[in-house]
């Protein structure tokens, strides 16, 4: 699983972090950021939940596999 | 009041239906909004002054309008629909963050969001605590009976909010008042007389925070200190967003505590699941603001035409959220006008969707668990101290609530 998070457009809702504690924290400044050594979400099931709650559409989830074969 | 017959009657897609409207029971969608509830997702209704707007009843149709930068919230575009005549009072006010469009409100929201965080309302808790646990001791001294609003539903939110922003909480029944004018009051001139006494007050409170050598540890004085100092904010900016988060920092977890306990008074066997399981806590808080909904009617205007679900919202048009009607779409939530602290109640709209989703939503979620736990804790014998039918609650023109609550235990 590959996670993006676009902290251009992020509120700081915390929504990620609420729904995924896991995987999503928020940072000083109060943006979404991915816990480290949870990068790739875990397995956690929550993750793709945390992306629909956030408000403003800034997580993006994909296969690893999609995302391998977008950079290629 | 909890017949849900009354609330889901037939398919009327007559003339547009009149919004807003009072509650029959301060914990459902008014009955008149059932043509609302048919014509999903999204209706026409009537204003105050006979104006049409659009009403979104739909909820995944509203998540996307939420989200749409092709509506604003810039009420001082002469287009901008009201809830209320009260508000052509303050319609020309500079109001921070929900009356702002980007960039201008993520420029506002980017200096507010690190004090707001879950970390920030986690590291509240201890002293969230300690505030209700000092409230329950002075009521259960005093009682029983007690009047739940007055002793508890308000104080509780507003000490915190003082804490939080540096406002002294000696200066409470002053700022409650104007408040509840500046929401509630009978015409626009009240409205807008109760906006100034709130600047000048906050004007007056940061011109002294700018004077102290030491600043204080709260947000206000993190805006004079560091924002105004340096010129990225205006002296009647930080005043704006001071009248915001105070009001809007108090007055809605004040209607959700005052709510939110008449509404499990009034559902013991929920009452009873979550006093036997307090772990069930966040789930009730989450369910009770998807199905109490107390800020029902978010406003927008279209700046441009904006095609969705075969239909054209045209420029200029007024757009209103009904958050009661949409956390109840049926499409979104089975059985959606029962009380369930096991449903997943996620993604429902009370806090809003989109930029403005609410700054304060984890404060309050903080607030609401250790206020309602606690009060359920320590009054195992918690009930209504007056017929629940003859308990007055807010009109339909503002945010939910009830304005008295007599209980005994």
């Amino acid at each position: 699983m590959h996670i993006e998070i676009d902290k251009n457009v992020c509120i700081g809702a915390g929504q990620c972090a609420l729904t995924a504690p896991g995987v999503f924290t928020q940072d000083d400044d109060g943006f979404s950021m991915l816990i480290p050594g949870r990068e790739d979400g875990g397995g956690d099931p929550n993750v793709r939940e945390a992306a629909r709650a956030c408000p403003v559409g800034a997580i993006t989830v994909t296969d690893s596999a999609a995302a391998e074969a977008q950079v290629e | 009041m909890t017949e849900l017959t009354d609330i889901t009657g037939p398919a009327t897609p007559a003339d547009p239906v009149a919004f807003p409207q009072d509650r029959t029971c301060p914990y459902h969608p008014p009955t008149g909004y059932a043509p609302l509830r048919e014509a999903r997702p999204l209706a026409r209704v009537t204003l105050y002054d006979g104006r049409e707007v659009w009403m979104v009843t739909g909820h995944a149709i509203a998540r996307a309008l939420l989200a749409d930068p092709r509506l604003s919230s810039d009420r001082r575009r002469g287009e901008f629909p009201l809830l209320s005549p009260r508000f052509e009072g303050v319609r020309d006010r500079r109001v921070a963050l929900l009356g702002q469009d980007d960039p201008e409100h993520q420029r506002q929201r980017r200096m507010m969001i690190p004090s707001f965080t879950l970390k920030r309302a986690g590291g509240l808790r201890p002293a969230i605590q300690r505030i209700v646990d000092g409230l329950l001791d002075t009521m259960i001294e005093q009682g029983p009976p007690a009047e739940l609003v007055s002793a508890f539903a308000l104080p509780v939110p507003s000490m915190v909010i003082c804490d939080v922003l540096g406002v002294p909480y000696a200066d409470h029944e002053f700022f409650e008042e104007q408040s509840r004018r500046l929401l509630r009051g009978p015409t626009a001139a009240d409205s807008q007389g109760a906006r100034d006494r709130l600047e000048e007050y906050l004007g007056g409170l940061v011109d002294a925070k700018a004077r102290q050598s030491g600043p204080g540890d709260g947000v206000l004085d993190e805006l004079v200190h560091q924002q105004l100092s340096q010129g990225t904010l205006e002296r009647a900016d930080v005043v704006s967003l001071a009248v915001i988060l105070l009001v809007a920092g108090h007055e809605t977890t004040a209607n959700m505590i005052s709510l939110g306990t008449f509404t499990l008074l009034q559902n013991p066997g929920r009452l009873a699941e979550l006093r036997a399981d307090p772990a069930l806590l966040p789930a009730a808080v989450e369910e009770l603001m998807r199905m109490l909904s107390i800020a029902d009617g978010l406003a927008r205007v279209a700046l441009q035409d904006i095609e969705i679900d075969g239909t054209t919202i045209r420029a200029g048009e007024g757009v209103f959220f009904a958050t009661s009607v949409i956390n109840r779409d049926p499409g979104q939530y089975d059985d959606p006008d029962a009380l369930d602290f096991h449903r997943p109640t996620r993604h429902h709209v009370a806090f809003g969707f989109g930029i403005h989703q609410c700054l304060g939503q984890n404060l309050a979620r903080a607030e609401l668990e250790i206020a309602l736990g606690t009060l359920l804790t320590r009054l195992p014998g918690l009930r209504l101290a007056a017929p629940a039918e003859e308990i007055p609650f807010k009109p339909g023109d503002t945010i939910q609530g009830m304005l008295e609550l007599p209980v005994t235990w």
